[in-house]
């Protein structure tokens, strides 16, 4: 029998949330039924059918001029809980450009659109599970959760791993982003602890002189449940 | 093994404009489109107010025909689909509708972990804004009743819920045309797992 990937616990936000609002017609209410991990939980789609390049990952030069903004260099590794590398994994991002305007027809907030600037983004992690991203910062928006309610900067981050149980949508925030305390979102994760896993770090070694900053993100995905033997 | 383990990254939700970064044109292809023996999968998915959620995406991942996965991880090996193009990993966005639609093979029957056979089934995962977390739920065959009755997960959900994991033929349709609509909170909520 293969190992079943872990079952995290008090680390993902639970789904009936009030005080993000748009949770109240979606989250299930009911209790979620335990899944065994079976051969389709264990396996997952790998991706090979659709080429990704080196200028997927590079947001800033997908038109005839460059977005305006803060150039910033995204990077880091993906890892399971093991502690293991993931290798040649998909990673999609979104996000709001330089004035906090996303490029959608739904996205009615008085900030300007970028011509420049598309805000989507992928790649495939390397052989030692590292990825790399040439963007914008993107900017804080208002949003109609309640009364003067502002996200804080971040970048949507989609990752597959290598199996279904490792499927993971999350974002990625910037560090010591004043928003932090009255955003439900980032607050709904209800370790504070798990919490600071989603801020990224200004990385002055990887800077790029006379060109970009640089911040580090590294993400863990779920790994194999711990064996008897290892917890002993 | 090391027995260190790193604590993993919490999830959060897609928002409203996921629209921009994840589908892809050819997303709900499962199988190339013209695929001889191919099957539909069509539903919408409705939140708690009984509306349609048009900001929502779909994604599926299954074995091919013959049970099998092209994966390091199947135990059997890691198997060539039958059916050229074979993808496995389907993903549709929701259209104004909340509706969703895939074209694909059913898959075959496949071990289950404690022995036994599951029925041939397809893994969900739901995503959208007001959503922190995906759902997870599972489609099923109203066709395969006598696989069905056997496969141990059905089983473990409370005999009046069980239909709403079970994807029936559309009556106005051809064969081959299911329908399986995703009730995200209510009275008629669909199961959903804990993976």
């Amino acid at each position: 029998m293969i190992q079943p990937y872990e079952r995290p616990a008090g680390v993902h936000p639970p789904l009936d949330f009030p005080a993000y609002k748009s949770t109240q017609l979606r989250a299930p209410l009911r209790k979620l039924v335990p899944l065994p991990h079976g051969l389709t939980e264990l396996t997952g789609p790998v991706h090979g059918w659709d080429p990704v390049t080196a200028a997927d990952a590079d947001l800033t030069t997908r038109h005839a001029g460059e977005p305006l903004g803060e150039r910033i260099i995204v990077t880091g590794r993906v890892l399971d809980s093991d502690g293991r590398p993931v290798p040649d994994t998909l990673i999609e991002v979104w996000q709001a450009n330089a004035a906090g305007r996303y490029a959608h027809r739904v996205d009615d907030h008085p900030a300007p659109l970028d011509p420049n600037f598309d805000g989507a983004g992928r790649c495939l992690t390397d052989a030692s599970g590292r990825y790399r991203f040439v963007t914008i910062k993107p900017g804080a928006y208002p949003w109609g959760n309640h009364h003067n309610a502002w996200r804080p900067a971040h970048i949507h981050f989609s990752l597959f791993g290598r199996a279904f149980t490792q499927r993971l949508i999350t974002q990625m925030y910037f560090p010591n982003d004043p928003l932090f305390p009255f955003d439900p979102i980032f607050n709904s994760v209800p370790d504070p602890k798990a919490r600071q896993r989603m801020v990224a770090s200004f990385e002055m070694d990887l800077t790029e002189p006379e060109w970009a900053l640089a911040y580090t993100w590294d993400i863990v995905l779920r790994g194999r449940e711990a064996t008897v033997f290892e917890e002993g | 093994m090391s027995p260190v383990r790193l604590p993993i990254t919490p999830s959060q939700t897609v928002g409203p404009f996921l629209a921009i970064g994840l589908p892809w044109p050819d997303g709900p292809f499962v199988v190339p489109p013209g695929t001889a023996g191919a099957i539909t999968i069509t539903g919408q998915v409705i939140d708690g107010a009984g509306q349609p959620v048009p900001d929502a995406m779909v994604e599926t991942w299954q074995a091919d025909e013959d049970g099998r996965f092209d994966h390091p991880e199947d135990p059997r090996g890691a198997a060539k689909p039958r059916t050229e193009g074979f993808r496995g990993f389907g993903r549709c966005a929701t259209d104004v509708n909340g509706s969703y639609r895939f074209v694909t093979v059913k898959p075959g029957s496949l071990p289950a972990p404690d022995g036994g056979l599951e029925a041939p089934h397809l893994d969900v995962s739901v995503f959208s804004r007001g959503l922190l977390d995906r759902v997870v739920t599972r489609i099923y065959f109203a066709d395969e009743a006598a696989a069905n009755a056997a496969d141990p997960v059905l089983a473990s959900v409370d005999d009046d819920r069980r239909a709403t994991l079970i994807a029936v033929g559309d009556p106005a349709g051809q064969p081959g045309e299911y329908q399986f609509d995703i009730r995200l909170r209510g009275d008629s909520e669909t199961v959903f797992f804990d993976v």
